[in-house]
């Protein structure tokens, strides 16, 4: 079973990295899951660890502590890209709002200029 | 730049597939406002808003997805700014807004940096009942106290700004609900801008019909007191430079 759970969370770390080495995901994404694969690997490879910390932390079931920190961490960071996306929203309706200017603009150079609209026409 | 001896005025327009009515509308005003450039900001639409509106002599700016009255109006500042307009005012596509009472709208200008055209005081033909008249109630008191002056219309879209207004709005113009009427104005007075009312005539819009649904009226009533709760606690913005 250890050995299950440590194979697992190998793949799972190689996986982000390989997203990484691609410039499929953004450092600032990968370095959260890289320190939460790191962890799990180290819970994997010494379950007692668990046990000893449920202990000290007055959790009866260790297996609880674990359910505990798994919907906190992912909780965290579902929040965490939903500023992201709200962020990105507001930078691409800005640009629109950019591009949508500069369109109308370019529209009136290109009416006073000399040349055939035929032959740079507009989309 | 020769001198202009009046104001550069610039009428916004946003427009979401209203190719039934934007044309007359912005016929009515080049035919019936001050000297000014209409410009329709065609918000995503996949009608023929845009075509028609340029037919019907406006400028238009076509935005290449639905961006909400917030986006839409925040681009019209945008282009005004960017274009050297000394003021811009905001008329509804659907004819809601008299253009006959455009001049009225601006002149307030020479005493406020906001003038909202309201359609309630003393020339009132117009009448809203249930959650929707009691947000509206709070609202205005609420802004009536922060702004120093009585406004009874707050979610009034037909609003008039100065330089100062629109560089204010360039900065923070928020798109969501509401963020184009009330947080905007909480904002742009918490920033010292001056806002001033004047009491206009409504027109029955030409299509559609405002939802008297108590469900959706209630739904209203709770985005609205949330939109205005958030307004209030936000800092203060300055106004982006020329």
């Amino acid at each position: 079973m250890t050995v299950l759970a440590v194979l697992f969370v190998v793949a799972v770390l190689l996986f982000v990295i390989e997203m990484l080495r691609r410039q499929k995901i953004r450092e600032k994404y990968a370095v959260l899951w890289i320190v939460i694969g790191l962890a799990s690997l180290l819970l994997a490879a010494f379950p007692d660890l668990l046990i000893w910390a449920a202990r000290l932390a007055g959790v009866q079931v260790p297996s609880n502590l674990l359910f505990a920190i798994a919907v906190i961490l992912l909780m965290g960071v579902s929040l965490h890209l939903s500023r992201e996306v709200s962020a990105s929203e507001d930078e691409i309706r800005a640009l629109a709002e950019e591009v949508a200017i500069l369109r109308a603009d370019l529209r009136d150079v290109q009416e006073q200029l000399p040349i055939d609209p035929q032959s740079h026409p507009m989309p | 730049m020769t001198p202009r001896p009046r104001a550069k005025t610039l009428v916004i327009m946003p427009a979401w597939n209203e190719a039934e009515s934007v044309a007359s509308t912005v016929r009515e005003v080049l035919a019936y406002a001050p000297p000014c450039d209409v410009l329709v900001v065609d918000d995503g639409s996949t009608d023929g808003t845009a075509r028609i509106a340029a037919e019907a002599g406006a400028r238009v700016i076509r935005l290449p997805f639905n961006m909400g009255v917030g986006g839409a109006m925040r681009t019209g500042f945008k282009y005004a700014l960017l274009h050297g307009y000394d003021q811009a005012i905001q008329v509804d596509a659907d004819g809601q807004h008299d253009p006959r009472e455009i001049k009225r709208v601006l002149e307030g200008l020479s005493e406020a940096d906001i003038v909202i055209g309201s359609r309630f005081e003393d020339r009132a033909e117009y009448e809203v009942k249930g959650p929707r008249k009691w947000a509206m109630v709070v609202l205005g008191g609420v802004l009536s106290k922060i702004s120093g002056t009585r406004l009874t219309d707050v979610t009034s879209g037909f609003r008039a700004a100065n330089r100062r207004a629109i560089r204010q709005y360039v900065a923070h113009y928020p798109a969501e609900y509401l963020g184009d009427t009330i947080d905007s104005l909480v904002v742009a007075v918490r920033s010292g801008c001056k806002v001033a009312q004047v009491p206009v005539n409504m027109r029955p819009r030409q299509g559609g019909t405002p939802s008297h649904h108590p469900l959706k009226a209630a739904v209203y009533l709770v985005r609205s007191g949330l939109a205005l709760v958030f307004a209030l606690t936000r800092k203060k913005s300055s106004p982006v430079g020329d």
